[in-house]
């Protein structure tokens, strides 16, 4: 188990090595630099600003630098913002973006379970037709159609909700966002436990605890749902990464001061270095992420057995 | 008569019938047959296909049915709302022509006289509705406007079906011509993932050995790197343009259809037909293209048709934050990004690409599912 561990922490770190020795070519490749838009600068003063930033180091020097820098945590400075470090930037955002990207996890999956268990004890019937459409119309729908909708209805015409923008303590901003992130979540769920549900229903030992008199609470909670529960861990994984997605538009459309919101406004003015800190960021996340699920997956079920390191 | 002494001429030879236990009294279904039936009766599956090809049809014909061109601008046309001709006189379908807003104001003369100026001052045109009389506090009282804006600008004997945008384009040839790339992107951009990936996963599944852990640990990069981060770095390098969509969304795409396709090729390559092939000396290639690929046909399919829609989202997301198709050009999500901007007045702008959207995303995905209960051999009961 520890080798397996120590082996996808190595995997990560080469992963993430060659996505930031990538993305530090493609910078150099770009055309355009940071004095651009100060050409009332003397060459002098040009040179001045060049030294003091490194960019007149031959670019193998530079990439040390700027991998050395990464190990350390430094991301560069934002081009658009003076002298402001991009990790200072992603750091001042992190708030809004983990807040409603937690919410909308949290949210989705809970209604999800819920929606696909009541599709499941009622198969067939009513009120399984109407959560397989929910389903299929959350996981086809696009977020920021969904996003727009609800702005228009709840926000525009029924004054519910702010429109958009965001106060930090106030959770009357992140209804609408939440709403708009966690439906492809949700509706992912709801399908995913129904057939879990529906096959684990299905099995011997729920006949037996049948017979043995268990009431249907007992069986479909107690005994059913346990069981279904354990492989959705392997789809909140690329859920969770899907977020991420989402919250690159879902707070541009709601104006939420978050990461993703940033992220879009950097690529308008291209401001190479914020693109990049961000890219690597959000890889980061996701590897992080996915070497998680796939960890605690191991421990939920003892019958997945690891065997990665032992040839 | 004694049981145990039976004569002889009693025992006759029974009549030789024919045997009909293993007899197949229907004629026989090959798989492709069985699984076009289950398709035929799946009934939302068969009304999404239609629903498809009838929106091919029309991003075929849709930008060459009225005058307008995709990029004809023109500044005096601009917001104009949607009016068809035939439903301009039912009122609620929103085809009339006309642009209502809620105002308020201290009271209804104070709330009419910022309406009228909301649209341009053309008390003529601008229909009152008083909704809330108010109190003389702010924004206590409510009208509702009403502006006939073709008759306010002349344009009697002018129909645009979906209104125009905020520089006077056409709106009906726009969404027609943004579905058009949409579904060029989704479906090229499925078929290159369809040929890299079946080719790609036939050579590592059917070689297998060290040419297969190479080609595995290839794929295992390319997989380690989140797909997203790949597409922005792909776009920030590329000039914007529906190759550069279509390059960034397959660099990374084809990896699943490869690993499908070599599980597939691992399964079936021991098997005795491909031995029998192997013997008769049938080179590789045709051993793979003749011989295997027909019997994944259905997991082929199933996979190309999800390919198309997450295609589709895609491009429709780039095109939404700056990063695809820029203008003139249309794209779903071009079109929908555009429609935020003026969401309060012109709602109309973002609710007709927003449903073609998601009509196109709903089809593809009801008809993938369809698909699949046919084509998955799992699902055969």
């Amino acid at each position: 188990m520890t080798r397996y561990i120590l082996k996808r922490i190595l995997y990560m770190i080469v992963t993430l090595f060659v996505i930031a020795t990538i993305s530090f070519f493609l910078m150099k490749m770009l055309p355009g630099s940071p004095l651009n838009a100060e050409n009332k600068l003397t060459e002098e003063q040009q040179e001045i600003v060049l030294e003091k930033y490194g960019l007149n180091d031959p670019i193998p020097v530079q990439y040390v630098n700027y991998i050395a820098g990464l190990v350390k945590g430094d991301m560069g400075i934002s081009f658009q913002f003076d002298s402001t470090p991009v990790t200072k930037i992603i750091l001042d955002r992190i708030g809004p973006s983990a807040q409603l990207g937690a919410q909308a996890l949290v949210v989705g999956v809970i209604l999800g379970v819920l929606l696909g268990l009541i599709a499941a004890i009622f198969h067939n019937g009513v009120l399984d037709f109407t959560s397989t459409i929910i389903a299929v119309l959350g996981t086809s729908i696009p977020s920021f159609v969904f996003a727009g909708l609800l702005q228009w209805v709840f926000a525009v015409n029924l004054e519910m909700f702010p429109v958009a923008l965001w106060e930090s303590g106030d959770l009357s901003y992140t209804v609408l966002p939440t709403i708009a992130l966690m439906i492809f979540p949700m509706a992912t769920c709801a399908r995913f436990v129904r057939t879990e549900m529906l096959e684990v229903l299905g099995s011997d030992y729920i006949t037996t605890a049948r017979a043995k008199g268990i009431g249907q609470a007992g069986v479909v909670f107690k005994h059913g749902l346990r069981n279904a529960l354990i492989p959705l861990v392997t789809v909140i994984g690329p859920l969770a990464v899907g977020l991420m997605t989402g919250s690159l538009v879902i707070e541009q459309i709601f104006a939420i001061p978050g990461i993703g919101e940033q992220f879009v406004k950097s690529i308008t003015v291209n401001d190479y270095p914020t693109i990049m800190g961000t890219t690597l960021f959000f890889s980061v996340l996701f590897i992080a992420i996915i070497l998680v699920i796939d960890l605690l997956y191991g421990v939920i079920d003892p019958r997945i057995r690891i065997t990665g390191g032992e040839k | 008569m004694d049981k145990n002494n039976i004569p002889k001429e009693l025992f006759k030879p029974i009549e030789r019938k024919e045997d009909t236990s293993e007899k197949i009294s229907r004629p026989s279904r090959s798989f492709g047959q069985d699984a076009r039936r289950t398709l035929l009766k799946n009934i939302p599956a068969m009304l999404s296909l239609f629903v498809l090809l009838a929106i091919v049809v029309f991003s075929i014909i849709g930008p060459g049915m009225n005058e307008y061109g995709y990029d004809d601008q023109d500044l005096s046309r601009a917001k104009m709302p949607p009016r068809v001709p035939g439903l301009e006189n039912i009122s609620w379908l929103g085809f009339d022509g006309t642009l209502t807003e809620k105002i308020e104001g201290t009271d209804v003369e104070d709330a009419t006289e910022k309406a009228i100026m909301r649209f341009g001052n053309k008390p003529d045109f601008t229909d009152i509705e008083v909704v809330e009389q108010g109190n003389g506090t702010k924004g206590s009282a409510e009208v509702k406007a009403t502006f006939h804006a073709y008759d306010a600008k002349g344009m009697d004997d002018t129909y645009f079906w979906l209104g125009t945008d905020g520089l006077g384009r056409d709106q009906w040839t726009r969404i027609w011509r943004g579905t058009r790339i949409s579904l060029i992107i989704g479906i090229v951009a499925a078929l290159i993932d369809l040929i890299i990936g079946v080719t790609y996963g036939g050579i590592s599944g059917y070689f297998g050995g060290r040419v297969d852990s190479f080609m595995q640990r290839i794929i295992e990069i390319l997989v380690g790197i989140p797909n997203l981060v790949v597409i922005f770095l792909m776009l920030i390098v590329l000039d914007p343009g529906i190759t550069s969509i279509i390059l960034a969304l397959t660099i990374t795409g084809w990896t699943g259809m490869a690993r499908i396709v070599r599980g597939e090729v691992m399964k079936l390559k021991n098997q005795e037909f491909v031995l029998a092939a192997q013997t008769l000396g049938t080179p590789n290639r045709k051993i793979i293209a003749g011989h295997l690929l027909p019997n994944m046909t259905g997991i082929i399919i199933i996979n190309t048709m999800f390919t198309v829609p997450g295609a589709i989202f895609f491009e429709a997301f780039l095109s939404f934050i700056g990063l695809g198709i820029l203008p003139p050009e249309a794209s779903l999500g071009s079109l929908i990004d555009l429609g935020f901007d003026s969401l309060r007045i012109y709602p109309y702008l973002l609710l007709y690409p927003a449903i073609l959207i998601s009509i196109i995303m709903i089809a593809f995905n009801i008809l993938g599912d369809g698909l699949r209960d046919a084509f998955d051999p799992k699902m055969h009961k």
